[in-house]
């Protein structure tokens, strides 16, 4: 019993960093429908632009706050430089330029830091709670990462539902030359989503970084989980993101625990398989309208 | 004249595609680069050899790996600094097929085929270098001292390929034979690598420890590897294993310890050599020890997560400094690889590298200057007994047997013990637990090694 | 009378059916022509291109001609190289029956992933294709004895015959088999079978009010392409000499992908350069990175490097891959006997339209 309740802690551990990267490319795609490739390796970086500040002085909590803004702003970038030109041509396109990304991003990673071992600093405790005398798979750390993660979500909720800057975003993501007659200024908000996306993907991989073997490769099998999170939760709902992270976490956690760890991706699999063929646009989404 | 509507027709596509193909071929050909002639033993002149390898330079099997071969091109360019071997200076072309079978097929028959190498030194994996075994044979290129621990390499079928370190089950007897005579009665788990390496390992802790004495095995699938081995370490904790052998690379140890702290649970380690050297798995729990609230000096006296930490060892590791290949080792690293040595400094890996390099440079001395593919194979053969290394055994190569070491000794990292001091800090070093023992990779029994351990010639020529 | 029979073979040869195995016939010779010239170790080159170009022909029909984005076709050439193994370990048949298994097999596994994908749009079939490519090595490595673990299964061609070179040998077998791959996918192409690939591609409704099955047609399209994948993978291997997991990475299902934009999505001949591509880049970059002393680390990076940003240019400055750069380039060539205002667009028809 302890056994399921440990594979249980660990799934809902890591369902949260995928929620996390799940939201950045939830983000993405409700603005410009393509799939961030890059969204993961792009974490991977500036936590690693993290680990030089603090490395060379800097306090945890400042590096954390200024490689979050970094995040931010390369995700914005992207979308203006590379992904703008690329707007109405090939569907593709933009997806191959993100994964030309990913690509530069690993090698600049592994070319400036490196293959050496090192680890990167939790930004609290990682040692068990205590229940009792029985100490529990999950730490402050652990703790942390929750409350990180549900503020995030709980911000973004607030963000699309509340401000009028939501509103905004959420017309030029649904009609962009409607929301263009009405005076919006689509390209700055797609941007802004882009940034946003960005924010949270560092986030994911400041997150993921204490707990993993950490170098220019450990945001990858992450990436991968966390799209089948967001494809699971539906790619148009940051709600759809946090569930599917977690039931996405949770599942290869008990796959990997009962089954053993090689056939975690077919888990996976699995997974994405049996929730597209009950709800193929994801389970959070609104099937579109048949157009004819 | 009527014309016909302008349409690209099919014939004009068809030329279009053919005129293009004979452009990218002619520009093929001549961007090809030209086939060096063959000299009449490939990569020998009379003032050079040339030798190639393919290692994991990139991708995630390099951490730690790719810092072999730098370091054996220090010892290289140490002896082309002292005039070579017989007035011939070695160049080491390392490759990086980033552990991708693929790739080494394609750079091994670059090297081969077009770079005409005299042997293949110093390849590493054990996918990797299966995937060219038989083209290497066939073509009569020396796979020497390959980077594996694998029983595959003492094969009949493919004489030119030799092992260096000690195969994975002598690690594997020499641990279980430890467990049994030190930990008798008490619940042992393995955590290994599902792969050759791992299955090896246990396949000979299987040969010594009691199987009602195991209760857990647990494993971990390399290509997967990112996060924590929870799942592992807890289903461990739950059979309640006292003693947990570790058949993992360093990342893989760091993963698997420290979600056991996190979970309260620690048992005694036993670590294949593989993943136990302290300065590549140290940084890894470093930061870990700091945050569970000890202070830094606590921390590196207490050698954090690794102290008391069982393992073999081949040959005298990196924290012994009085002993006298220890110190060669550094002033040929801080020497010849500058770079390598204010990075790294004197590691598990780049300890590896200078070894197999000397072993090499051995191996062209004792073949003289008549220097053939055969030539070689023979020295080594008949010879590489008597060659002097940093083992504390000496080499096993015969006509029958291709394995290089065959024995090691059990060690504890012990805080009390000199540490190891590398450029990235200060790292818990080894004390001896048993004697040097020497066995097979089969079923043979353990035997104690009673033999001398060489020391380091005063130079080069005295080898000869 | 020799007029008239030339005549009619013109007239024959307007049969595209026909046209395609001519040029494979000419492609052919001048390839054999070109291998005998070439070394060893390019001979071997030639033929992982060719084989790249069996995969990369059939992903070009599945998304160029068919709309369907697949990021798994690594997985499909595991499952052709292991079917290879597993045949070439367990029974002794025929060589050529041995490669038509791994196509078949893999054909299987594409009707397979097919049929759930029929429901699935864009980003949601490439986040099921790519954890199809991640789980078959997990498949592979969990049985090790069958899969043959670590050291793999040997698979090897027939030995060459007389004095010829094995490198050439197995380059004419790979060769020959992207030659017939081309004809045949190029005859489907033009037959009403591409033309419903492509009706499926611009609108299934409309597809489907036009009487077309559009659920089959898609499995169709990922059945063929996953057996094209299955024999390039096959034939892959028979160059490296053994099958092992190590071989079909998550980046080899990603750089076929990349192969395949930069030579042109939609296109066969662009398949070529897609293949060259996979095989020199890496090459290239490598003796370029040579060329500056950046220390071991940042060179074996920089090859990585300088792929993603060849990736990223490309896309940028020829979104149509060299295929469809080449294309413009002959549209918009100079004529002779131009008006000042400049030729008006030829009407062109081609493959992918």
């Amino acid at each position: 019993m302890t056994l399921f309740l440990d594979y249980s802690l660990d799934g809902l551990a890591n369902g949260m960093i995928y929620a996390t990267l799940a939201l950045a490319l939830v983000l993405i795609f409700r603005a410009t429908r393509i799939i961030n490739f890059a969204q993961g390796a792009a974490g991977m970086l500036t936590t690693f632009i993290a680990f030089s500040l603090i490395s060379g002085g800097w306090g945890y909590w400042w590096a954390f706050l200024v490689v979050l803004l970094i995040g931010f702003a390369i995700g914005a970038a992207t979308q203006r430089v590379l992904i703008r030109p690329l707007a109405g041509k090939s569907e593709l396109n933009p997806v191959i330029v993100t994964i030309g990304l990913f690509v530069v991003y690993e090698g600049l990673a592994g070319a400036i830091y490196g293959n050496a071992s090192r680890g990167f600093p939790a930004a609290y405790s990682q040692r068990g709670l205590h229940i009792g005398r029985t100490a529990v798979a999950f730490s402050y750390f652990d703790l942390f990462i929750l409350i990180a993660v549900l503020v995030l979500m709980a911000a973004t909720f607030v963000l699309f539902r509340f401000t009028a800057l939501g509103l905004r975003m959420r017309a030029s993501a649904f009609s962009r030359e409607i929301a263009r007659l009405l005076g919006v200024r689509v390209g700055l908000l797609l941007t802004l989503g882009w940034g946003l996306a960005g924010f949270a993907g560092s986030l994911a991989g400041l997150l993921a970084a204490p707990t993993s073997s950490f170098g220019p490769y450990y945001m990858d099998l992450i990436f991968i989980y966390s799209f089948t999170a967001a494809v699971i939760g539906g790619l148009e709902s940051p709600i759809g993101a946090l569930i599917g992270g977690l039931i996405a976490g949770l599942c290869i956690s008990y796959v990997g625990g009962y089954l053993g760890s090689g056939l975690e991706p077919l888990g996976a699999l699995a997974l994405l398989t049996v929730a597209l063929m009950s709800r193929p646009e994801g389970i959070f989404a609104r099937p579109p309208a048949r157009r004819v | 004249m009527r014309r016909r509507a302008r349409r690209t027709t099919g014939w004009a596509r068809c030329a279009r595609a053919l005129v293009a193909a004979s452009i990218g071929c002619m520009l093929g050909v001549t961007l090809l680069p030209a086939t060096a002639q063959a000299a009449s033993t490939p990569g020998v002149t009379s003032n050079s050899i040339t030798i190639g390898a393919t290692v994991p330079l990139t991708g995630p099997a390099a951490p730690g790996y790719d810092e072999i071969a730098p370091a054996m091109n220090a010892v290289f360019d140490w002896v082309n600094a002292h005039g070579g071997v017989d007035g011939r200076k070695i160049h080491y072309t390392y490759l990086d097929d980033g552990y991708n079978p693929a790739n080494t097929a394609t750079l091994t028959r670059q090297l081969v085929l077009q770079d005409n190498v005299f042997a293949d030194v110093g390849s590493l994996g054990t996918p990797t270098q299966s995937a060219v075994q038989a083209f290497l044979n066939q073509q009569k290129v020396p796979q020497l001292f390959i980077e594996s621990g694998c029983n595959c390499w003492n094969s009949s079928k493919y004489p030119l390929s030799l092992g260096w370190q000690p195969p994975y089950t002598i690690d594997g007897k020499i641990l279980g034979a430890y467990i049994k005579a030190n930990f008798p009665g008490k619940k042992i788990g393995y955590l290994y690598q599902d792969d050759e390496f791992g299955q090896d390992v246990v396949k000979g802790l299987d040969m010594e420890v009691p199987s009602s004495s195991v209760v857990s095995r647990q494993t971990y699938d390399a290509a997967t590897l990112s996060g924590p081995l929870s799942n592992q370490m807890a289903a461990l904790k739950a059979a309640g294993a006292q003693v947990v052998v570790l058949a993992t690379i360093p990342a893989a140890t760091a993963l698997a310890m420290l979600p056991a702290a996190v979970i309260g649970y620690s048992p005694q380690y036993v670590v294949d050599s593989v993943g136990a050297d302290a300065p590549t798995v140290g940084p890894l729990l470093a930061s870990f020890a700091q945050k569970g609230g000890a202070s830094a000096a606590q921390v590196a006296a207490a050698g954090g997560l690794l102290n008391n930490v069982i393992t073999t060892a081949y040959f005298a590791p990196e924290s012994d400094t009085s002993n006298s290949w220890v110190q060669v080792e550094k002033k040929i690293l801080e020497q010849y690889a500058p770079s390598l040595w204010a990075k790294s400094g004197l590691d598990g890996n780049t300890q590896y590298g200078v070894a197999l390099a000397y072993t090499f440079v051995q191996a062209l001395q004792k073949a003289g200057k008549n220097l053939t593919r055969d030539s070689l194979m023979n020295a080594i053969n008949s010879d590489g007994h008597s060659f002097v290394t940093p083992g504390f055994v000496p080499l096993s190569y015969s006509s029958s047997t291709h394995f290089g070491f065959e024995g090691e000794e059990v060690v504890k990292l012990e805080s009390s013990a000199p540490p190891a001091v590398t450029p990235t800090g200060s790292w818990i070093g080894s004390v001896p637990v048993g004697p040097v023992q020497t066995t097979s990779p089969g079923s043979g029994p353990i035997k104690k090694y009673t033999g001398p351990t060489s020391t380091p010639p005063k130079s080069l020529s005295s080898t000869a | 009378m020799g007029a008239a029979a030339f005549t009619k073979f013109v007239r024959l040869t307007r049969q595209p059916m026909l046209r395609h195995l001519l040029v494979a016939v000419a492609a052919g010779a001048i390839l054999y022509f070109l291998t005998g010239r070439l070394s060893q170790y390019n001979d071997y080159q030639v033929g992982e291109i060719a084989s790249y170009v069996v995969v990369l022909a059939g992903l070009s029909l599945l998304t160029g001609a068919n709309g369907q984005f697949s990021l798994g076709h690594g997985g499909f050439m595991a499952v052709g190289a292991y079917t290879l193994g597993l045949f070439m370990t367990h029974t002794g048949t025929n060589f050529v029956l041995e490669l038509a298994a791994a196509a078949g097999v893999a054909a299987v596994a594409g009707v397979v992933i097919g049929l759930p994908a029929t429901r699935l749009k864009g980003p949601y079939l490439a986040g099921m294709t790519l954890l199809f490519a991640l789980s078959i090595p997990g498949i592979a490595d969990k049985w090790p004895a069958t899969f043959g673990g670590d050291q793999g299964l040997t698979v090897s061609a027939p030995t060459a015959p007389g004095t010829l070179s094995q490198e050439e040998w197995l380059a004419w077998i790979q060769i020959l088999c992207a030659l017939i791959v081309f004809v045949l996918l190029a005859n489907l192409l033009w037959s009403r079978y591409g033309r419903t690939f492509r009706a499926v591609r611009d609108d299934e409704i409309a597809a489907s009010l036009a009487g077309i099955h559009v659920a089959r047609t898609k499995v169709l399209a990922f059945a063929i392409s996953a057996a094209c994948a299955g024999l390039g993978g096959a034939l892959l291997v028979l160059s490296t000499g053994i099958v092992n997991t190590g071989e079909f990475p998550l980046s080899l299902s990603i750089q076929l992908l990349a192969a395949m934009v930069l030579g042109g999505t939609g296109t066969l001949f662009g398949m070529v350069w897609g293949g060259i591509l996979l095989v020199y880049l890496p090459q290239w970059s490598t003796s370029l990175s040579s060329d500056f002393s950046l220390g071991t680390g940042a060179n074996a990076y920089l090859a990585t490097i300088i792929f993603g940003l060849v990736l990223i240019v490309a896309m940028l400055a020829a979104p149509n891959g060299i295929q469809g750069g080449l294309r413009w380039l002959w549209a918009h060539r100079p004529r002779p006997g131009q008006g000042d205002h400049g030729a008006p667009a030829p009407i062109t028809v081609s493959a992918s339209d």
